[in-house]
């Protein structure tokens, strides 16, 4: 039932993206999300897709599975472009029919802002599909490191990082397991009116929420008991090195976001 | 009611990297009425064959029938339900799928949810109740105070309360203490007969499968490798070695016996009984 969600899940592979260092990902993926907002005409969108598909084929993550994971997702991009081309009311009309009025600027825009969604969403997912969370974290604490000088509480924030992303998979495992406990005892989770399946759900939350408190405190003791108190003195057995791909990345990046500064309207 | 699997082939997560082959060539026949014990080790696919049985997986080659319902691979398939209702499964830790307030209400959640109306539900409840052996004092308790053994028999009586014609059992008993565990057992057993359900039992106590079932089937990698009778199935103790399963104590004691003393007797015993009668008789036959 939750099999097909791949947000958040990673796919090992051997790939140039999957051997990047997980810090010069996390630069790229922040800048990503920065730069995109730097296009705005066709062929600035064009040169974003370029980047972002040419990125997914270096990682070798299967397009069919990419597909069904981000199907859930695609409804909301087109959920976006909908919005967009029935509220924008600018530029010439294109349609009449009664009450509905469908502007040039409104599709322009539609498309445009569901473009930047979907290229979004493609490049984050790509960081988890390729990266694992204890590299992600690594990567994090590392990146944020000059912030412990303002008494930012970053190793603590990685550990709560790296235990949530660790236990996704268990909470999913749970729910699918829990979920087919209740539907054997005739619990209807996938038809029926909307009013019975919020209500169907309460079976579902409800032990989640038990074992997952129990979960957390087993956690706590069990990491106490092994002695731990805290990022002070901390070594790690996993080392971080930046290589020259790495370097190459964001030259390539850079070179992105000249061409797209230059070729913006 | 009868239950038969044929060729059934399980994939999870089909058509993606994590494609993963669960069970393949899986035929099993339940017949009213038999209890039939699934041996195996962790990871061969014992509980995907499970969930097969009141459609919770449907198989992605093959077909169940269960009763009158028929389930094929690749087809949409209606009335699931009907099957769930006539089909109880006693997950692994039962006690995780507890939520209501009380324990009656609980209990009654499994019988409701299939239409029993609420009279009816509730004398079920307390049927139910004293069938796992609690009293109805607690039934007004929150099922999260209640102890772990406790809890455990309160998530057994609810999926009683639905009144299964087939059981379906996942280690029902793991990690109780050992008089619970066989305070279970025996209520089962004893449920199995008196209302000729179909009863299967996922378990790894070979004790539990020699005591109770009329058919074994032993699993590895997926697929079915033995099907017998316990006494058919325990005579070949070195196949079972080499599996790397167990057998249970009777069968080993015979065994250490026979080599010890270097004899052979004519039958392989599965109780206490029938070998110390069987040992007996041979020492009052011939003075060793």
């Amino acid at each position: 039932m939750m099999e097909k969600m791949i947000i958040g899940r990673y796919v090992p592979a051997e790939s140039l993206v999957h051997r990047l260092d997980p810090r010069s990902k996390l630069i790229i993926i922040f800048l990503f999300v920065c730069v995109i907002f730097l296009a705005n005409n066709f062929l600035t969108y064009v040169l974003i897709g370029i980047y972002t598909f040419l990125m997914l084929g270096l990682s070798r993550i299967p397009v069919r599975f990419l597909y069904a994971g981000l199907k859930p997702v695609l409804w909301l991009v087109l959920f976006t472009l909908l919005l967009q081309v029935f509220f924008t009311k600018e530029g010439s009309l294109l349609y009449e029919l009664g009450p509905i009025k469908i502007y040039e600027e409104g599709v322009r825009q539609g498309i445009f802002i569901s473009m930047r969604f979907f290229f979004l969403i493609l490049m984050t997912s790509l960081l988890t599909l390729t990266t694992t969370p204890i590299e992600i974290t690594d990567g994090l604490e590392t990146l944020l490191n000059p912030l412990k000088k303002v008494r930012f509480p970053v190793h603590e924030m990685a550990l709560m990082m790296s235990i949530s992303l660790r236990f996704i998979p268990t909470l999913m495992q749970e729910t699918d397991k829990i979920m087919k406990a209740q539907i054997a005892r005739g619990v209807d989770f996938s038809s029926g009116p909307v009013k019975e399946r919020i209500k169907a759900v309460i079976p579902l939350l409800i032990p989640l929420f038990v074992s997952s408190f129990k979960r957390a405190e087993e956690l706590a003791i069990a990491m106490e008991a092994r002695g731990y108190r805290g990022g002070e003195g901390r070594t790690k057995y996993r080392l971080l090195s930046w290589k020259f791909a790495d370097t190459l990345q964001l030259i390539i990046l850079a070179v992105l976001t000249i061409l797209l500064i230059l070729l913006r309207s | 009611m009868d239950i038969s699997l044929q060729n059934i082939e399980y994939r999870y997560q089909a058509n993606t990297p994590f494609e993963r082959l669960a069970i393949k060539d899986v035929s099993i026949d339940i017949p009213t009425g038999t209890y039939v014990a699934l041996i195996g080790h962790t990871g061969s696919g014992k509980s995907t064959v499970l969930q097969h049985l009141n459609a919770l997986l449907l198989p992605t080659e093959g077909t169940v029938v269960i009763g009158n319902h028929e389930v094929k691979a690749k087809q949409k398939n209606k009335n699931l339900k009907q099957i769930r209702q006539k089909v109880g499964i006693v997950f692994q830790f039962p006690e995780h799928q507890l939520f209501e307030e009380t324990v009656e209400k609980d209990i009654i959640f499994g019988p409701m949810n299939f239409g029993v109306s609420e009279r009816e539900a509730k004398e079920r409840a307390r049927r139910a109740l004293k069938q796992v052996g609690l009293t109805e004092e607690i039934l007004e308790k929150s099922p999260f105070d209640l102890s772990g053994g406790q809890m455990r028999r309160v998530a057994i009586a609810g999926v009683l309360a639905m009144e299964p014609d087939c059981l379906v059992l996942d280690e029902p008993t793991a990690g109780l203490d050992p008089r619970g565990r066989k305070e279970i057992m025996d209520m089962f057993y004893s449920l199995h007969k008196e209302r000729n359900l179909s009863t299967i039992l996922v378990t790894h106590s070979m004790e539990d499968a020699a005591k109770y079932a009329d058919q074994i089937v032993i699993m590895q990698q997926g697929r079915v490798v033995k099907q017998g009778t316990p006494l058919e199935i325990f005579s070949s103790v070195s196949e079972l070695v080499d599996m790397g399963l167990d057998v249970p104590e009777v069968v080993r004691f015979q065994r250490s016996l026979e080599v010890k003393l270097g004899i052979k007797l004519g039958a392989t015993y599965l109780s206490i009984e029938e070998l110390s009668s069987a040992v007996a008789e041979l020492l009052r036959g011939a003075p060793v």
